[in-house]
């Protein structure tokens, strides 16, 4: 019987209250254990207010072929960007 | 009185410090006990994921030792500190309980131990929190938040593992079985409790025993392993009687200290 | 290093190379990351595995000899340091499994290849701790020259090897430092201290100069790893920089490099050195080392001991999630 346990994804919020961030790996049994496991992986340092696990294998990604269709498109919408407008510098911050 | 017990004070010449000296000797020699024998497991968990939380355990451990042991020597006032208490005391000047010093054997015996000391050390340190000295209220409120990890911690494996495969099974009622004996220790007063409770400093021992039992139960029903009807009469170790395992761990822990007393590290 | 003399595979002339192998060496000449689900050579890949399970073993087997000294640290803070340093150590053999895993290969399977001895970890974590100096040696000039290879190797050109090197770098800052300090506090300390602090460095220095393995300049596995950025310097240059820091750092102490011929080089503005008995590093490398049977024993004993306690908890989330499923 193989009892390799299932990889887990993880991904912390940290103090500042940005988004949960993808931190790295770990092999749990269970949801529950991978977040002990986590806690105790991946906090050491004080890294964290927040945990999230997510079994690797249920993760959807992107495919690099493509890469081109999925992000090149958004390189010519360059009016997303604030640089993009000329502001007269007698207007004062914006 | 045996040369082994020699430290422990007659009842009728407690004085507040001695008290104080001796309960927080007893919350910090079962916490560096415990620390030592769980941090033997570093390098040699079944996981890494394991291991590394183990050393998380043991880490909290010794560091609370540190603080309680710190404190006891201030309050002793005697020039030792934490370390000198640590590594320049003989066996029968260390007060842990004996659960605390039972060798690691297997991980089950090491997991058990672990639940079975932190659903006491849990209760415990709800007291301590509360305790009139507000220097041991603040140790236990710090160790109090790691404990409750320790205590989830601890369920879970011993949950998972009592109710894992027939060996995982097996494993776990035998180190409840081996184990079972040391449990009433913690719940056993004498004098210095009775003072300590009386002064408000740590709880009575034996009011700790009710949460302890409930947790307990309703955690190895849940692994579905059986309470031992063994009677629960071992102790010593809070009044300096330890068994043989005490004193290697000691020989071990305490080898530079002893051999190179003059050196500073 | 913690990945010594890995062998690489490919090492093909350009105008042997697929229209998809030119694709995939120009990305990494402009210094793109590869990443898992990105097309590799098969070379590419299988070399990879290779050298960051050889350095995944090394972290996790180099947690034995300083977690022999653990319960014997001589004061509650050291204790808790080392323990600390030593966790670290499993932790980061665990970033690296993971990284190894986005190649299609599990931890378990790594990890049997380690224990029937078909993988390799670095040669120095066959030396033995025999006193507590031996702490801060390994501490001082192992971490030292380990961290002379991961700095560089946070550059590496696989995504997730990359990004393992980066959080155990940012971890590892602590550990030297803490082994120097070690040393600094018995080379001033009692004769009895001092004594074992040169003793420790007289038994580490080889072996530390030894983790950078021989000299690689006309190696073709090196050639081709370096074109494919997962080594990013040679040996040699990475021994060079080691002695030319440890070197000062010994003199501060008071302690002596056990080298006699060891010599300021104006011209070349480095030491010379003597190089290491390197028959002595390929037997260690060959398992004769002085503790290579110990660290495997230790290893396998933790793995089988720990069978039924992996099984046992996979069962219980098992019937968990049966039970749920039924529910």
């Amino acid at each position: 019987m193989s009892s390799e346990w299932p990889l887990w994804e993880v991904f912390i919020r940290g103090q500042h209250g940005l988004n949960h961030r993808h931190v790295g790996s770990l092999h749990a049994p269970s949801a529950e254990m991978a977040i002990q496991n986590a806690r105790d992986v991946y906090t050491r340092r004080n890294e964290g207010v927040s945990i999230w696990v997510v079994r690797s294998n249920d993760i959807t990604a992107s495919a690099p072929s493509d890469k081109g269709p999925l992000f090149e498109p958004s390189n010519a919408k360059v009016y997303r960007h604030p640089t993009f407008f000329d502001i007269p510098d007698d207007v004062g911050h914006m | 009185m045996s040369a082994l017990t020699e430290t422990t004070m007659p009842e009728t010449t407690l004085s507040a410090d001695a008290v104080l000296f001796e309960t927080l000797l007893r919350v910090g020699d079962s916490a560096l006990i415990l620390g030592h024998r769980v941090s033997e497991w570093c390098g040699h968990a079944p996981t890494l994921e394991e291991d590394i939380a183990q050393a998380n355990v043991a880490l909290d451990l010794i560091g609370q030792a540190t603080l309680w042991l710190g404190l006891a020597a201030e309050v002793e006032g005697a020039g030792r500190d934490a370390d000198a208490l640590a590594f320049r005391r003989d066996a029968g000047g260390f007060r842990n309980l004996l659960l605390a010093e039972q060798p690691n054997r297997d991980f089950a015996v090491t997991v058990m131990r672990q639940f079975l000391f932190d659903a006491w050390h849990a209760e415990l340190l709800a007291g301590l929190a509360a305790s009139t000295d507000p220097r041991v209220a603040e140790i236990a409120a710090k160790a109090r938040k790691e404990v409750a990890y320790h205590l989830d911690r601890s369920e879970t494996l011993v949950i998972g593992l009592g109710d894992g495969t027939p060996e995982s099974h097996a494993r776990m009622q035998a180190a409840l079985t081996r184990l079972w004996p040391f449990t009433g220790e913690p719940f056993r007063g004498d004098a210095t409790d009775a003072a300590a409770a009386e002064a408000g400093i740590a709880p009575d021992p034996a009011a700790l025993e009710p949460g302890w039992r409930a947790r307990v139960e309703a955690v190895l029903a849940e692994a579905t392993l059986t309470l031992p009807d063994t009677a629960r009469f071992r102790s010593g170790g809070r009044s300096g009687v330890h068994g043989e395992a005490l004193g290697l761990l000691l020989a071990e822990m305490q080898f530079l200290q002893r051999a190179y007393p003059d050196a500073t590290w | 290093m913690y990945a010594q003399m890995v062998t690489s595979e490919g090492g093909k002339a350009r105008d042997e190379m697929t229209p998809e192998e030119c694709a995939f060496q120009d990305r990494i000449d402009r210094g793109e990351r590869i990443e898992p689900k990105d097309w590799m050579p098969e070379g590419y890949r299988k070399t990879l595995i290779r050298q960051i399970g050889q350095h995944a073993h090394s972290e996790v087997v180099g947690q034995l000899p300083e977690g022999n000294w653990i319960t014997r640290a001589p004061t509650l803070e050291r204790k808790q340091i080392l323990l600390a340093k030593v966790q670290d150590e499993a932790g980061h053999g665990l970033y690296l499994y993971s990284a190894a895993e986005t190649l299609g290969v599990s931890r378990d399977e790594l990890t049997e290849m380690l224990l029937a001895g078909k993988m390799k970890y670095s040669s120095i974590f066959n030396y033995p701790t025999l006193t507590w100096a031996d702490i801060g040696a390994v501490g001082w000039l192992v971490d030292g020259a380990a961290i002379m290879n991961q700095v560089p190797l946070q550059r590496t050109s696989y995504g997730p090897y990359a990004r393992a090197m980066v959080r155990i770098c940012k971890e590892e800052s602590f550990h030297q430092r803490q082994g120097y300090s070690i040393m600094m506090t018995m080379a001033r300390g009692t004769a009895d201290q001092k004594a074992m602090a040169q003793d420790a460095l007289n038994r580490f220095w080889y072996p530390s100069l030894m983790m950078f393995g021989p000299s690689d300049k006309d190696s073709v596995h090196s050639a081709q790893s370096m074109a494919w950025k997962i080594k990013i310097n040679t040996n040699d240059e990475l021994r060079q920089k080691f002695v030319d820091q440890t070197v000062p750092q010994a003199r501060f102490l008071g302690l002596e490099i056990p080298d006699p011929d060891l010599v300021w080089n104006e011209e070349k503005g480095g030491y010379d050195f003597s190089q290491p008995d390197w028959s002595e590093f390929y037997e260690v490398l060959k398992g004769n080392g002085p503790c290579n049977a110990e660290r495997m024993e230790a290893r396998i004993e933790a793995w089988e001991d720990g069978a039924w306690v992996r099984e046992g908890l996979m069962a219980h989330a098992e019937k968990r999630a049966a039970a749920h499923a039924a529910e």
